[in-house]
């Protein structure tokens, strides 16, 4: 068995080196050793010996492994900093290694479904709630690990590399799970909260996706901040409404992960689904755009899962509903942002 | 024969009774019940910070409600010197309160020997009485008295009272994980979860236990059975540990819960009915009450932090469904969900299986009359409800052995975590609730009351369950050529469902449905003044009492077979 004796600190593990893990991994290596895995032997070997992942500078402190086993033995906690898609053979990667004594943290921000036996995302119309996992449950599903986190809020990883200040939320079940990564993550520079409701602080992030998709759009049609402000409003309103159906509190909406990387995501241009919302907006189909995208943006497969699940739940959601029928079904934007103008929205807060 | 029930005989696991946990336990009661009191004592020190001024709050708190309890509800069972006790915990505090002054840590030693003294008592009082000769007695009794009438009942002729034809086993079944269940009491600690609809249920697992070759089992059972002398002996000798409904001041709760960790981890197999309570609508328990259920997981800590880590520190779950066809107290349960008055502070004990009269007037029905029980043994699991092998190992979904130990470490270490413990008693409830709907078996007497009311229902959409319960007798009539397709469609989900392992059903629900409706009509609520569900004259099927059908009726809730209608 691979418990170490606590005479020399273990090192903290980060799968995944993508922007967002490379920056963590250099906030986790101010205090502590860290190991991060990639499963490409050639990002290793430049992690181990130029100490920097595809570009991107790493603290020296930082140690590269392939092998899931060795991160697994030698780590108690770890980060999952994976992009979505991936997320799940990932985690099936590393299921065989992970025990129950294993802290794990993850910062990604996506849906999985579960499909029954003979159905695929093309027959697919609905979705029920058991159908739909977030990441946390992937993991609990997945492995053996059941004390689990989720690390979200308006993070920008450029923002976080050069150091301005900024915080994020852990959201765990398990208290200890909450103080370990404050701990680790903690800086002058880095506020870190906690909030016991992991399902909601995941869906905020998660649903703030299909948002940013309809800011972009909004700008790509050249309207201004009156329209953005009503968007981030209405927005709040559905993801509030969205996170109780899926089983998370409207209270984490209203926080660092929900509102915050809300506006945010709203005002970064960068961001890959701010980015679909303007093209869609500037004519290009989701194809055309899809096509010229190194990774898929997010919000597009949310909107999609989130729609599906929209039929099994019995609740409106025209923001969601409306860019799903842009995306998939041919409506014109405008078409849409007309049809959101008319939609009966009568109460101005009816969730808090 | 289509009926393949586990009838045979099991030699008992220990059979020298000396060896029994919970003789050696009432061997050393006192020493016992001393040491649950001191250490129910540190858990609520710890709990209040070890504050003198939250813990006279909370010994005023308890004062006041034990005074209001000895006015409003005595009970017949409530020792004499209640009073007294309580009138000097109070002049106590007044004597602290007027004498003791400044100093803070003389203050907390002062408050501390009224809360010793509060927990020696209830410690005391909470702790069993059990004695091996009553419960072999017991036994015997029960065994004895139960084939002779089954006998006098079945077989006829002269000298069918002494016939051995019948046993208490064929009238109620065993099934399921038997072998494994015997397997495990040998090596580890066992904790039962059945379901609980009934008041006859803890006697009918006290029967099953000993029918299984186990040493008798502890548990907690309301203290308001004992006010019935009847079932307080069988109590007694059941080994059973009294929990007063009551009480619901912290330090009663703080140790009882000792009580429960320390003699689980004395090594006593244990008994819970997780729902707390009798279910009231029939349905099966789907939010349990976490208190008991965490003392498991505490203990399962306190072995392995004590190095206990090999099979005999570990703690196996069964869950347990017992299944009928009639409820005795049916009537008063559904009335007392319906009036919605289901919290339990209000709730008046009162129900049918109030004098010994009654009791032995209803088992006497039973045996006369055809109502078959069966109780479902289900897998062991650990406290963090994996599935456990013959050998006490846990498994994972894919069939990988799991170290349990390692769900309560931290940096290498068993750690103490109340926090964490929570969580973990949370996710045991669920799992506990899973494998209840894995195991239930299905009746034909449930099949036809669901089948029923949900026809009724669908006929009435625009009623919600209270009108409905009022409509008038001539509205309550259904066609039996519409009834019996309509079961046909639920039995043929519920065999999809048992397909996929997430129900059970009887081997009576294999004949035809003709037979099968028949089978449920002449079962279902058998013995109730006012049946849930007749044939009339015409042939079609009726209800006499709406809110029975809906009780039977709930046995069946939790499979979404409501869809179907």
């Amino acid at each position: 068995m691979a418990l170490k004796n606590s005479s020399k600190p273990q090192p903290i593990g980060v799968i995944g080196v993508g922007s967002f893990g490379t920056a963590i991994a250099n906030m986790l290596a101010e205090k502590n050793e860290v190991m991060v895995y990639s499963r490409k032997q050639e990002v290793v070997e430049e992690i181990n010996n130029q100490h920097s992942a595809s570009g991107k500078i790493l603290n020296p402190k930082i140690r590269g492994t392939f092998s899931p086993e060795e991160l697994c033995a030698s780590c108690g906690v770890l980060f999952f900093m994976i992009p979505s898609a991936a997320f799940l053979a990932v985690t099936r990667t590393f299921a065989p290694f992970l025990h129950p004594y294993h802290l794990v943290i993850h910062g990604t921000k996506g849906l999985a479904v579960q499909l029954g036996e003979g159905e695929n995302w093309d027959t697919v119309k609905k979705l029920r709630r058991n159908q739909v996992l977030t990441m946390s449950e992937v993991i609990v599903q997945e492995t053996l690990a059941v004390r689990v986190g989720c690390l979200a809020g308006p993070n920008i990883s450029k923002e976080l590399t050069h150091g301005q200040p900024a915080a994020t939320v852990i959201a765990s079940k398990y208290n200890e799970v909450i103080q370990e990564g404050q701990r680790l993550l903690r800086s002058e520079k880095f506020q870190v909260y906690g909030n016991s409701d992991i399902i909601g602080v995941e869906l905020s992030g998660v649903l703030k996706n299909i948002i940013a998709i309809a800011a972009g759009a909004l700008a790509g049609l050249g309207l201004g901040e009156n329209a953005k402000g009503l968007l981030i409003s209405r927005g709040i309103v559905e993801m509030a409404h969205l996170s109780k159906a899926l089983g998370g509190t409207a209270s984490s909406v209203m926080g660092l992960a929900g509102i915050g990387d809300l506006v945010t995501t709203c005002n970064s241009p960068d961001s890959r689904n701010f980015t679909v919302g303007f093209r869609l907006a500037k004519g290009e189909s989701l194809s055309q755009i899809m096509a010229s995208m190194e990774e898929v943006a997010e919000g597009v497969n949310t909107i999609r899962i989130v729609d599906a699940f929209l039929k099994t739940a019995g609740i409106r959601a025209p923001i969601t509903e409306n860019l799903h029928r842009v995306l998939f079904e041919d409506l014109s934007i405008e078409e849409a942002l007309q049809f959101l103008m008319k939609y009966p929205f009568s109460v101005d807060v009816d969730f808090v | 024969m289509e009926e393949n029930y586990i009838k045979h005989q099991y030699a008992p696991i220990l059979p020298e009774k000396d060896e029994w946990p919970v003789v050696k336990l009432a061997r050393e009661r006192k020493e016992f019940v001393k040491k649950v009191a001191n250490l129910a004592e540190g858990r609520i020190l710890d709990l209040i910070g070890k504050n003198p001024e939250i813990l006279k709050e909370e010994l005023e708190t308890t004062l006041y409600r034990e005074k209001l309890r000895i006015k409003q509800n005595p009970w017949d069972v409530d020792p004499d010197d209640e009073g007294p006790f309580w009138g000097e915990v109070k002049s106590n505090l007044l004597q602290i309160h007027t004498e003791v002054s400044g100093n803070k840590a003389k203050k907390l030693e002062a408050y501390q020997a009224v809360l010793r003294k509060i927990t020696a008592r209830y410690s005391e009082e909470i702790a069993s009485n059990f004695k091996a000769s009553h419960y072999k007695f017991t036994r015997r009794v029960v065994t004895y008295g139960f084939s002779r009438l089954l006998n006098a009942a079945r077989v006829k002729g002269f000298g069918s009272l002494f016939s051995n034809q019948y046993t208490l086993q064929d009238k109620i079944q065993i099934t399921g994980q038997t072998a494994q269940l015997r397997e495990l009491a040998r090596k580890g600690t066992v904790v039962m979860v059945p379901t609980h609809f009934s008041n006859l249920d803890s006697i009918l697992i006290g029967w099953i236990i000993s029918v299984l070759g186990m040493p008798p089992f502890i548990y907690g059972a309301g203290l308001n059975l004992f006010n019935i002398s009847i079932f307080a002996y069988f109590m007694n000798a059941l080994g059973a540990y009294k929990v007063d409904r009551r009480k619901k001041n912290m330090m009663y709760l703080e140790t009882l819960k000792t009580y429960s960790k320390e003699a689980i981890q004395f090594g006593c197999h244990s008994l819970f009915f997780p729902g707390g309570t009798r279910s009231r609508s029939g349905i099966i328990e789907s939010k349990l009450k976490l208190g008991l259920l965490s003392t498991a997981i505490e203990a399962q800590r306190a072995n392995f932090q004590n190095g206990i880590s090999d099979v005999s520190g570990k703690i196996f779950i069964v869950p347990v469904t017992i299944n009928y066809h009639f409820v005795l107290e049916a009537p008063g349960l559904i009335q007392d969900y319906l009036s919605q008055t289901g919290q339990e502070r209000y709730y008046k004990e009162n129900d049918e299986f109030s004098t010994s009269y009654k009791i032995s007037k209803f088992l006497f029905k039973f045996f006369t009359k055809g109502s078959d029980i069966s109780v479902s043994i289900g897998r062991a699991m650990d406290v963090m409800g994996n599935y456990v092998d013959e050998e006490g190992k846990s498994l994972d979904k894919w069939g990988r052995v799991v170290n349990t130990q390692e769900y309560f470490m931290s940096n290498g270490k068993v750690t103490v975590d109340t926090q964490r413990e929570e969580e973990y008693t949370q996710m045991l409830g669920k799992r506990i609730v899973e494998e209840f709907h894995k195991i239930n078996r299905v009746f034909s007497s449930h099949l036809v009351a669901f089948v029923a009311f949900e026809l009724i229902q669908s006929k009435n959409t625009k009623l919600d369950l209270f009108d409905l319960i009022r409509l008038p007798q001539e509205d309550l009539v259904l066609n039996y050529e519409e009834f019996k397709s309509a079961c046909q469609r639920v039995l043929d989900q519920i065999f999809e469902l048992k397909a996929q392992g997430k129900i059970d059903s009887a081997p009576h629900l294999n004949r035809p449905m003709d037979e099968i409706i028949t089978h449920g009509l002449e079962n279902v609520g058998l013995y109730h003044a006012k049946r849930p569900l007749i044939k009339d004259e015409l042939g079609n099927l009726a209800t006499e009492d709406m809110s029975l059908l809906y009780f039977y009726h709930n046995r069946l809730h939790g499979y979404g077979l409501e869809k179907l209608f």
